[in-house]
């Protein structure tokens, strides 16, 4: 039967090995993954300032971005391929909340100018074209709305 | 109790359980404007509610784990806490930086990333404020008689979970490596070393109510904890499938994931296992509730609802949708609320020298707040998996799919007030105890 310190053995050695594989991949990923798969040369200016507003203003709050963040608003990884930049815009530079004429859920009323929402679409553009392993996954079918 | 200084946690646990009142508030404010009631938009809009819900949970249950420490500590190494003083400092700033941090998200001030909202200047007074914890609880720990294996593991798990911090506050231009290393705080704390703190609570309230032996406990403790890196390290790459980072995350995140349950599965075996080989019968049959319930709804919450969406092929519709939320709400229910809810139902009689367990008031507060927790995740469950279907495989538009769930956030709402009655009654309870006292103070 195991001993207590065969128990401890178990959970040093455990730690340790898995503790040293993970920093490894973590820095295969850094290094050598993550620039060429996200086209990090295509991290300009406007996409840093972007991803400034995104954070400053808690868009995760509501919305998710490769998946992540609130489950209130929708997915923004392809909105740009979805909706198109004037479309995107407008939301952003809307005077008053977005949404409440039409879907009933608000967004907060931000306003944000010309070049603020022009950054914005550069982060989400930058996004967009990152290669996200298959997601989002394209539905398998398309629905018609009988009204 | 066996020293004057455990009466510190008393405060702790009060402060506890008052941000778990206020988070509470702010989760039916959510729920509300999911079922289209969104009264609150222009003083509260989604954001704000949604972040000070998670910052609260987050804030309370390190203020639990610090008040834990502060009772099993001193208790564990038979010896005083170092500084009481330091203690009170400590509690105070930690909860101005808390406070600061919520009315900060009433304003707009912010980090903007998930979890990790509090704004910068904040988080440097986080960090001090953890560091003059942890050098509290190593003195008194290492200037003690004894280091136990329970208090060695819990040391170790607050002394981890105060350095995973620092990964997050480095800044990225690249949403992908800010995301990849926000992970090492999220996940490494909720699926690693907060469980090291859980596990050695756990052990701490095993010793005491089945009055097993403590070597037994202790070898058991070290297998869980070990099991929970062994799995919970590597699990990490399930956050890194769909996030930019390479595809060989899928295998190492899916097989190690895969994992993760056992570590839970182990805890709840233990825990039922010590109960039924204890000799001991404890009277306070309120914390041994608490403690057998966290180490069950864990398994079911964090580890098996966890498995369900955690294979990459899988979590490829669900990734992002409210499947998340259900495994979310009972994973930390499980393991991390009851835990401090259970160690404050084991400390209360001890601190106070009254005996208020074992009563109506305590049973349905245990049982309200179970059930409403399990019909709250069935409801994200239902809500979730309606949502998987309808957005990401029929191709329904995200909001009309939102209207087709609301019916499932009523159900959640009417199921959150059951669980919030519980609460209530819990923090009732609590307050009938009173204040600690020294003639609490029992020899061995």
């Amino acid at each position: 039967m195991l001993t207590k310190s065969q128990a401890k053995l178990f959970f040093l050695a455990g730690t340790v090995i898995f503790s040293v594989l993970f920093l490894g991949l973590s820095i295969d990923t850094h290094l050598n993954r993550v620039g060429e798969q996200t086209h990090e040369e295509n991290i300009t200016e406007g996409v840093i300032a972007g991803k400034h507003l995104w954070e400053e203003n808690n868009c995760m709050g509501c919305h998710t971005i490769m998946g992540e963040g609130a489950y209130y608003a929708p997915e923004l990884t392809k909105v740009v391929e979805r909706r198109g930049v004037p479309y995107i815009k407008g939301v952003l530079m809307s005077p008053t909340p977005w949404g409440e004429h039409t879907s009933g859920r608000k967004m907060v009323a931000y306003g944000f100018s010309d070049e603020e929402a022009n950054n914005l679409v550069e982060y989400l553009t930058w996004i967009g074209n990152i290669d996200l392993n298959g997601f989002p996954a394209k539905p398998q079918y398309k629905v018609e709305k009988n009204n | 109790m066996k020293f004057k200084t455990q009466k510190i946690a008393y405060w702790f646990f009060l402060s506890a359980l008052g941000l778990l009142a206020l988070q509470i508030i702010y989760g039916f404010i959510m729920g509300f404007a999911h079922m289209g009631m969104d009264g609150l938009h222009d003083i509260i809009p989604f954001n704000t509610a949604r972040a000070v819900h998670t910052n609260l949970l987050v804030c309370w249950l390190l203020l639990g784990f610090m008040g834990s420490a502060y009772y099993i500590i001193p208790e564990e190494s038979q010896n005083e806490l170092y500084s009481p003083k330091l203690a009170i400092i400590q509690l105070v700033s930690f909860l101005a930086v808390g406070v600061t941090a919520v009315i900060a998200y009433h304003l707009n001030w912010w980090e903007g990333r998930k979890f990790l909202e509090i704004p910068r200047p904040l988080d440097y007074l986080v960090v001090v404020n953890v560091l003059a914890f942890l050098f509290n609880i190593l003195m008194t720990l290492f200037t003690g008689k004894k280091q136990t294996t329970t208090a060695l593991v819990l040391a170790m798990g607050l002394l981890f979970a105060a350095l995973l911090y620092l990964p997050g506050m480095i800044w990225f231009d690249s949403q992908t490596l800010d995301s990849f290393y926000r992970w090492y705080v999220v996940h490494l704390w909720v699926e690693g070393v907060w469980e090291l703190i859980m596990g050695g609570i756990l052990a701490f309230l095993l010793i005491k109510i089945t009055g097993v032996d403590r070597e037994v406990i202790e070898k058991w403790l070290y297998v869980i904890v070990g099991l929970t890196f062994l799995s919970g390290i590597l699990g990490t790459g399930h956050h890194y499938y769909y996030i930019g980072a390479p595809s060989y995350w899928l295998w190492i995140g899916g097989i190690f994931s895969a994992l993760e349950p056992l570590a839970f599965l182990a805890m709840a075996l233990f825990a039922i296992n010590m109960y039924r080989k204890g000799e001991k019968k404890h009277p306070n049959k309120t914390a041994l509730n608490w403690t057998l319930g966290a180490a069950i709804t864990s398994f079911v919450g964090a580890g098996l609802l966890g498995a369900a969406h955690t294979l990459p092929n899988v979590n490829l519709y669900t990734h992002g949708t409210l499947v998340t939320a259900m495994h979310g709400h009972m994973a930390f229910w499980g393991a991390y609320a009851m835990i401090v809810l259970a160690i404050i139902a084991y400390a209360m009689p001890n601190l106070t020298g009254r005996k208020l367990y074992n009563n109506n008031m305590t049973m349905y507060a245990f049982w309200l707040s179970n059930i409403g927790m399990i019909g709250m995740t069935v409801a994200f469950g239902v809500a979730g998996v309606a949502q998987v279907y309808m957005e990401r495989i029929m191709g329904v538009d995200f909001m009309e799919t939102q209207k087709e769930i609301q019916p499932h956030f009523l159900v959640l709402v009417l199921c959150a007030t059951g669980f919030c009655a519980g609460i209530i009654l819990y923090i009732i309870n609590f307050l009938q105890y009173g204040k600690p006292s020294d003639e609490a103070l029992v020899s061995e």
